[in-house]
């Protein structure tokens, strides 16, 4: 029940966006998300509502982390 | 660039797990507290690439399931009322109530409608304004928001024939219940999403006080082994932090907008927890300015509920003190088209989880 898909804004109105989840638009609602958001921007979406602006820098240092090898 | 689909390559999978080999020396055992989580364990085969000295174990993280046979109760009391329409998440149908389950109440014709979102459910209740429509809210962190920001929109709007059974719990308190239960966990894998609303703090008191590393792991695979390699070497090296493995969706400090409406519209009361009891702090109840989309001002008798059925053993599995095959009625008595108890029967539930993936055999 706690899984959230990370979606692809690609329209907004207010606390209302069109988001592209997985290939399928649907709408979202803006209401609680954690930052300002805009066209563009990925999102972490549960339940039909954005809870968290996804960090793409956070993510390629995630990736660059899990790459290292350990011990050297 | 595609913010999932990276994490989900083999090769990275391999190089941590290769890692978590080299740097496990003692045996270890580690919770994986969410329901996702075990999913995700099973759906991609994590168990097999741990080295044989780690153990993983199922947590509690599953609301459905920790959503205690008085409160099934209730809903079912609620959901017979005339005139009431109840909605809500897919997996509350099939849970046993005493006498029978949301759906079976829905065949002899209570209108019980399952909705995606909340949302849907406020939209029910504007387009039917002689019905009185219930909202079974069930759900952590997580979801709690949702709930409090459409309340919150209600009352704006003034939809006055829009309820919540506000089920909601929060989840560090009760692994700080678990501990003292006498759960043999060695450190935690803290589930992602619910830390992208509340943040890594509140985690901490069980690094400190317990003693028991805590990371906040993301969903893919790379993501739950980079965690278990992270608790792996905080363990090895005598450490108790609380780390962040899950940056991309996790800030220390959470999400203010989401945690300002919960904090607006609830107020946290003690809950009972299936299996775990009542646990002080751990309730989401509606503030009294929100009493009138409040649901349980509609219950009006005492709900009194029957004791599990013999044989379920589904408090012992949440509290990670017997794996789902341990229990005689799994697979056998108890399947997902005929569960027995909860956690057979939500799609995160441990129970049902062993079954699509380990089936009937015995492990």
């Amino acid at each position: 029940m706690c899984l959230a898909i990370p979606a692809l804004i690609k329209e907004k109105d207010g606390t209302r966006a069109k988001a592209d989840i997985g290939g399928a638009v649907r709408e979202i609602n803006l209401d609680i998300v954690d930052r300002p958001v805009e066209v563009g921007d990925y999102v972490l979406v549960h339940a039909g509502f954005a809870i968290h602006k996804l960090d793409e820098k956070e993510a390629l240092e995630t990736l660059e982390l899990m790459r290292k090898v350990f011990g050297q | 660039m595609k913010l999932s689909s990276a994490f989900r390559g083999s090769d990275l999978a391999r190089n941590i797990a290769e890692n978590i080999k080299k740097a496990t020396r003692r045996r270890w055992n580690l919770m994986e507290f969410c329901g996702t989580h075990t999913v995700a364990i099973f759906r991609h085969g994590l168990r097999s690439m741990l080295p044989a000295g780690l153990n993983l174990v199922s947590g509690p993280g599953c609301p459905v399931c920790v959503t205690s046979r008085r409160d099934i109760d209730r809903i079912l009391h609620l959901a017979g009322m005339p005139g009431v329409v109840t909605a809500t998440y897919g997996d509350m149908m099939k849970v046993p109530g005493s006498g029978m389950s949301l759906a079976e109440k829905r065949a002899r014709g209570a209108d019980v409608r399952v909705v995606y979102s909340i949302t849907d459910a406020l939209e029910i209740a504007r387009a039917n304004p002689s019905a009185r429509v219930i909202f079974v809210a069930v759900g952590f962190e997580t979801t709690a928001p949702s709930t409090a920001a459409v309340i919150r929109a209600a009352a704006l709007e003034g939809v006055d024939n829009f309820h919540v059974l506000s089920l909601h719990k929060v989840t560090p308190p009760v692994v700080g219940a678990l501990i003292e239960g006498g759960t043999e966990v060695d450190g935690f894998i803290c589930p992602g999403h619910v830390c992208s609303i509340i943040g890594s703090r509140p985690l901490e008191p069980i690094a400190r006080d317990y003693g028991k590393p805590c990371v906040i792991a993301g969903f893919e695979p790379a993501d739950v082994l980079q965690a278990i390699l992270m608790l792996v070497r905080q363990l090895e090296d005598g450490r108790s932090e609380v780390e962040i493995e899950y940056t991309r969706g996790v800030r220390p400090e959470g999400n203010p907008n989401a945690l300002a409406a919960m904090n607006e519209v609830f107020r946290k009361v003690t809950a009972e927890w299936r299996g775990i009891g009542e646990v002080e702090a751990t309730g989401l109840k509606l503030r009294d300015e929100f009493a009138s989309f409040d649901a349980e001002r509609l219950i009006d008798r005492e709900i009194v509920s029957e004791p599990d059925p013999p044989g379920c053993r589904c408090g012992e599995v949440l509290r990670g003190e017997l794996a789902p095959t341990g229990c005689a009625l799994f697979g056998a008595a108890c399947t997902p088209e005929n569960p027995v108890g909860p956690c057979m029967v939500s799609s995160e539930g441990s129970c049902a989880t062993y079954y699509q993936y380990v089936g009937r055999q015995r492990t």
